[in-house]
This record gives structure tokens, sequence and C-alpha cells, in this order.
């Protein structure tokens, strides 16, 4: 038993919170967040050099990581920075590529940008109610179908889309330019898009892809769920700096009991999801996965949304404003629940687990 | 990051499972397991069968007759134990007295006390809260008074648990009235027996016997019988607070009534069909599972630092107050899940011949009841809450 991280990891976390705090302070986050290509270019392949890509694939796949640890070390980084680049949809599609055995050199440099796209809008999540297909047209294929919320997809040159082919979920690669992509801001800041095909060219990647979708969903759950710890964790410290600072009535609020077991009650919900990313990062890509991973969503989902309406609200109107940062921290905590499965869904599969059981 | 045990880890636990699926009598377990009550002769029992094989002061040094446990090592015993219904460890003697004797005792009183501690010739029970001292124990009013060679003590204690059965008290007597709060007191070993004392029984929500009152009218004992030095009392107060606090998450022990809860909701029919299958009973599960399996990770992580760093630090409040409110949610679901069948108060129903009903299901409403306890025991969860306000956050 160890709860320390690796030589190793430590200086990519090291490296990674000195860049961003660096780099991605929150005034020029919130410029470049907001305004197309709602990420700032230039940073991404600073942030590339760095080779965080590298650190979310395995070194058979050509990367320098992989591991569920790997993932949440670097996503807790960006979570502390509320950092808009699209990793997520690299570190999807890069769980998809290993899967597919497919060179990603590409990838994981940061000079072919990936979107992984499986969200429709009468399937948010549910791989099985997918409606997007494929038809053969010799060997090869087009896709036709509406793609939602497709994270990163607004600057994404390749996307690895879900669809139907033969009655099973298959992945597809459409390269942007052969789509119809409309991109967008979210309101947490970062991009999205709307993927609309409609006998679009399309190559195999994967033909039954069930379980590699599902693995791809997994890590990305992870990934998530360290990003909101990042956000929780400076979210919190922000609270509790206040918290010391602000005078009513003559005395810091932080004397107030009342406040002070709230913000007490913050620290517990933290530390335990914490410690539910650790499981779930352990168990990645062993039989669990999908247990822990729904765990860790379930418990980042009512935790993210305590730190943010707390915070919210102990700091009084100021949260309220653009201007200050607990503003942004407190989105991305609440809108994160609906990337990849929220509190609700991911409850369900834990009781079907249980069922099963 | 490694969440898996050693080898050495590993074949300990195995080692602990042997012994105890070989040691450990099964109509004792029974009675754990139905949640029975756990008389003095079966806590003793248990007791001298852990002693017999060098395993019963889980927390003492080798050099006092303890097996010399890693925190990790004593929290797989911890673990194995719940995991097969053996009975909790009294704690009073062995995880209470026994680390202050080793840190603040004279070498006469080490080897007085210890030894029988361990054989069990001396029950102890902690003399600490009062009727107006339970949150702000420094209050503390119990007054011991220097004449010659005694302590002459007069004063109250209450929620003296398991004080029935106890040969012996420690206690926290205000020695220094002039002094400020938390100095002027002192560490003082009482024996039971002695002319003065009256433990009187408090009669519990549920209608058990475990705690008690006792007063102390002109109990003299021998001023030797102070433990460190007069009026730093304190010091030794906390320092016990502190041991008191390992182990304190229960996980094993809300390990095993998730299992319970489970089991009961599997027998129990609502519209046909096992209330498992009920999704509004089966999300309610889940979601204590969810913060359970997290708790578990929390305490491992919280065990490892305490390793590294030699003592539990101040956030294991976090444990205590994350553990308490897990394992009273996991007994609500117990009485919740039996429905009307929890209502027979025990004792009061005997059918032996009933499979699943209400002889064997009444204790479920009862343990809910008792259980509420745990958030206010041992440091309630508010204090800990302050204890983590002025530790962690510096407010």
């Amino acid at each position: 038993m160890d709860f320390n991280l690796t030589e190793d990891r430590q200086m990519l976390a090291d490296t990674l919170n000195r860049f961003l705090a660096d780099q991605y302070p929150v005034e020029h986050r919130n410029a470049v967040a907001y305004a197309e290509p709602y990420h700032d270019p230039s940073k991404w392949d600073a942030l590339a050099e760095l080779g965080t890509l590298f650190a979310l694939a395995p070194e058979e796949a050509g990367g320098m990581g992989g591991t569920g640890f790997d993932i949440s070390v670097v996503f807790e980084a960006l979570g502390r920075q509320i950092t808009p680049e699209p990793v997520l949809g690299a570190l999807m599609a890069s769980r998809l590529l290993s899967a597919a055995g497919a060179d990603q050199e590409a990838l994981l440099s940061g000079g072919t940008k990936y979107a992984v796209a499986f969200s429709e809008l009468d399937a948010a999540y549910e791989l099985d109610q997918i409606a997007c297909a494929a038809t053969a047209k010799g060997d090869a294929y087009t896709l036709s179908g509406r793609k939602s919320t497709v994270y990163g997809g607004q600057v994404a040159d390749v996307f690895l889309v879900a669809a139907m082919l033969n009655g099973k979920l298959a992945v597809f690669e459409v390269q942007a330019g052969d789509a119809n992509v409309a991109g967008y801001a979210m309101i947490d800041g970062a991009g999205a898009a709307e993927l609309l095909l409609d006998d679009t060219p399309a190559t195999l990647l994967i033909e039954d892809a069930a379980g590699a979708v599902e693995d791809a969903i997994n890590a990305g759950i992870v990934a998530l769920c360290a990003e909101a710890v990042g956000a929780m964790d400076v979210t919190h410290a922000i609270t509790v700096d206040y918290l010391k600072q602000r005078k009513q009535f003559g005395i810091a609020i932080g004397k107030f009991q009342v406040l002070q077991h709230r913000a007490v009650d913050m620290l517990t919900e933290i530390e335990q999801s914490r410690s539910i990313v650790i499981k779930a990062a352990a168990e990645l890509g062993g039989d669990d996965a999908a247990r822990y991973a729904s765990m860790a969503k379930n418990l980042i989902g009512r935790s993210a949304r305590l730190i943010a309406e707390e915070a919210i609200q102990m700091h009084g109107g100021i949260a309220m404003t653009w201007e200050y940062p607990v503003s942004h921290y407190a989105k991305r905590l609440i809108m994160l629940d609906a990337q990849l499965g929220d509190t609700d869904y991911h409850l369900s599969r834990v009781m079907a687990d249980n069922l099963a059981a | 990051m490694d969440l898996s045990y050693s080898a050495e880890d590993i074949a300990f636990r195995d080692e602990v499972r042997a012994f105890l699926a070989e040691n450990l009598p099964a109509r004792i377990a029974d009675v754990v397991r139905g949640g029975g009550e756990l008389t003095k002769e079966i806590m003793e029992e248990w007791h001298a069968i852990l002693n017999k094989k060098g395993w019963l002061a889980t927390i003492w040094p080798k050099e006092f007759g303890g097996p010399g446990w890693s925190p990790v090592q004593k929290h797989i015993f911890e673990e194995e134990c719940c995991r097969a219904y053996a009975p909790r460890i009294v704690p009073f003697g062995l995880s209470m007295l026994g680390p202050v004797l080793q840190k603040f005792g004279t070498k006469e009183q080490q080897d007085h006390y210890l030894p029988r501690i361990l054989d069990g010739t001396d029950w102890w029970c902690q003399g600490y809260s009062e009727p107006g001292a339970g949150s702000d124990l420094a209050s503390l009013k119990t007054r011991a008074v220097r004449e010659g060679d005694e302590w002459v003590i007069n004063g109250q204690k209450t929620w003296t648990t398991l004080g029935q059965h106890a040969d012996w008290i420690f206690c926290l007597c205000r020695t220094d009235p002039d002094a400020k709060q938390q100095q002027g007191i002192s560490f003082i070993l009482v024996d039971m027996k002695t002319p003065g004392i009256e433990v009187r029984p408090i009669k519990l929500i549920e209608g058990g016997h475990e705690v008690n009152e006792v007063f102390f009218t002109d109990v003299r004992v021998p001023y030797g019988n102070l433990v460190g030095e007069e009026n730093k009392g304190w010091t030794i107060a906390k320092y016990l607070l502190t041991h008191e606090r390992t182990g304190i998450a229960g996980v094993g022990f809300s390990m095993q009534a998730l299992e319970e809860v489970k089991a009961l909701a599997r027998k129990t029919m609502r519209n046909g069909k096992p209330l498992i299958e009920d999704p509004l009973f089966a999300s309610r599960i889940a979601k204590v599972e969810i913060d359970l399996e997290a708790m578990k990770i929390t305490n491992l992580r919280m065990l490892f630092k305490a390793q590294q760093q030699g003592a539990p630090g101040p956030e294991t409040s976090i444990l205590k107050i994350k553990g308490t409110v897990i394992h009273q949610e996991l007994k609500d679901l117990a009485r919740r899940a039996l429905g009307p069948l929890a209502a027979p108060f025990p004792g009061h129903i005997s059918d032996g011949n009933l499979m699943f009903g209400p002889a064997d299901t009444a204790h479920n409403a009862a343990r809910y009841f008792n259980n509420r306890k745990t958030s206010i025991f041992g440091g309630s969860n508010e204090i800990q809450r302050n204890i983590l306000t002025k530790t962690m956050l510096e407010l």
C-alpha cells in the first residue's frame, strides 16, 4: 500500500501546475474560453510539448503512461486552473486508437486534434440507444445522423464517431472537413460542437467497439472526476481564504461557527472525492472499471455541486460576479456532472450492478 | 499509488483469518451477528482467547506484551474481526489506559496494572464526562483534594460505559480549582470497591444498559494512584483521545452493516418482489455503498499517513464524522427494510421456530436507536468540526 505519487508522476504534476499557474491565470483563461476557438492554440502546443498527451497513453501505444493515475494527475492539474484545452477528447480518442492498435503519434504530439462523438440528442449517455448509422459502400462507409455536445469538436481535425453497423456499435474516423460541424462555447467555458452527418465518408476503425467505447468513457470519467477534485480544491481554498478576509459585524466571517462547520463539510466531501478518484483510477482497465467509474461520477456529482453552491453562498454577492474566479469554478463544477453520465445515471448503473451481483 | 496490501500484509491477513475461523466460538459470533447482548462473560471469554494468542492489546508495543503491529496490520486485524463477527475488544483498559500508562505511568504502575489489563484481572472504565462537562470536558468539577498520603474525591461522573462491570475507573479530577480550566486537572486511578462510590445504571433509548452514573462521596484513594504529574492531567486526556481515534471510521462495522441491509432487502417482499429490486430503496443502498467505498480509501490514506508520520493527524476527525454518518445511515436502512417487522420490542417476543420474522429482526430498530450515540460520543461530530476548523482550515 502506497498513497504517494511515483517520482515521475509527482514531477509531471509539479510541471503542469507550475506551467498552468503561470500561463493560465484566470483572466487569460476567461478571455480564451469564451472567444473562438474557445481555447488557446499556443497554450495547447505548449502543453503538448510538456508531454501532457504522451502521459495519457501507454508505452505500447507510443505514450509514456496511460494508467488511471497518469490520467488523474494530468486532469487534476487542468482542473486547478479550469483549463479549457480539449484534452478530454484527446484522452478518449487515444483509448480508442489504442484499442484499434492504430498509430497515434499525431495525437500524442498535439499536432492533430481528436474529438470523440458518441452522445446524441436522444442518447446523451446510453450506448445502446445510439441511432447514428453506417452504410457500407464497397470497402468504404458513410455515416448519417447527428452527434451532440462533442467536447472539443469545435477545433477537432478528426472525429471518432460511434455508430451502428450491422446491429453492432462500431467506431469510425471522420475528417472534420467532410462533416458539417457547428461549434459553440459552453456556459462553463471551452468549446463543443454538434456534428451533422449526412452520407458523410468515414473510415472504419473498430468494428465491434462497445467494449472500447466503454473503456474510453471510463477513462474520460476518471479524467473528469480528477479535474473536479482539482477545481474543488482551489474553490475551497479561495473560500476559506475569503472567510478569513471578509469582515462583517466587526469580525472575520470565518469566526462564525455556522460557516466554519459548512467549510469543514466541504473539506470532508473533497477528501471523499479524492478517495473515490483514487479507487476509480486504480480499477481503470480492469474488470470492475465501470462499477468504480460510476461510483466516482456519482459521488463527484454530489460533492461538486455542494462545493460550487456553498462557495457561492458563503462568499455572498461577490461570487455571483463574472469578475470573481469562484463563479467560473462553480460553473465548471456544476456542468461537468452532465458530461459522460450524470449523478442519477451513474447511481442507476451501480444499482444495476448490485442486482446482477 | 498502490492500493493493494503487500505480500506480508496478505500473509498476515490470511493468518488472522485462519485464527478467527479456528478460535472464534460460533455461539459468540452468532450473538454478534444477531445483535444480541454481549454479556461480561462473553467479552471476557473472547479477550482471554485473544490474549492467549498475544493479540489482545493490538496497539501496545512488544515490550509491554502487545503484538507490535503496524497501523496497517492493526487495521487488517480489525477488518477481519468484523468480517468474522467477533466481538469488539473493550477499549477502556486496552486502548485507552494502557497507552497512557506506557507513556506517563511509573515503572511500578506499568508493572502492576498492565499485566492485569491483559489477563482480565482488572476491568476498567472511563471517568471523563460529567453532567455539566460533556463536549466542554475541561469544565469538569469532580474534586480531588490531597490529605496526607491520600486523595479525597467528591463529585459525579456520567456516561460511564460498562461501568457496571468495572473493577477500576480512571478519572479526570480537578486538583487545583484556582488554575485556569485546562490546568489544575489530574489523572487518578480509583478502585471501584472503595467506600463512597455508587454506580447507578442509565437506561438508554432502546432499553439497554451500557452506561452509568458514578457518584463519589469522600472517596479515599492512595496519593500514588496519580498518573503523571499533578495538575497535568489534561495533557494525558488529550493523548488518550488521539488513541481513541484509531479505527474511528468503523469501516469494518459499516461493511458488516451493508451486507446485513442487503440480506434484509433480499428477504423482504414489497409489491411481490424483493425490496432490493425496488428502485427507491436500491438507490439508497447504492448511494451509501458509494460513500462507504470512498470511506475505505480515505481510511487507508490516513492510515498510510499515520504509518509514515508515526501518529494519526487531526484530519482523522474526518473519519469520525463521515464514518459515523455512513454507519448510522446503514442502521436506518436496516430498520426501514423491515418495515413493521422492526417494531417489536426486543425481549418481548420469542419464537425460535420462525426462520425470519419479528423474533430475529427485532434488534434492528434497537440498533438504529442505540447507534445514534456514535455521532455524539468520543467528541461529538460538532466538536470534530471545531477541531478541523482550527487545525485544517485555521479559521
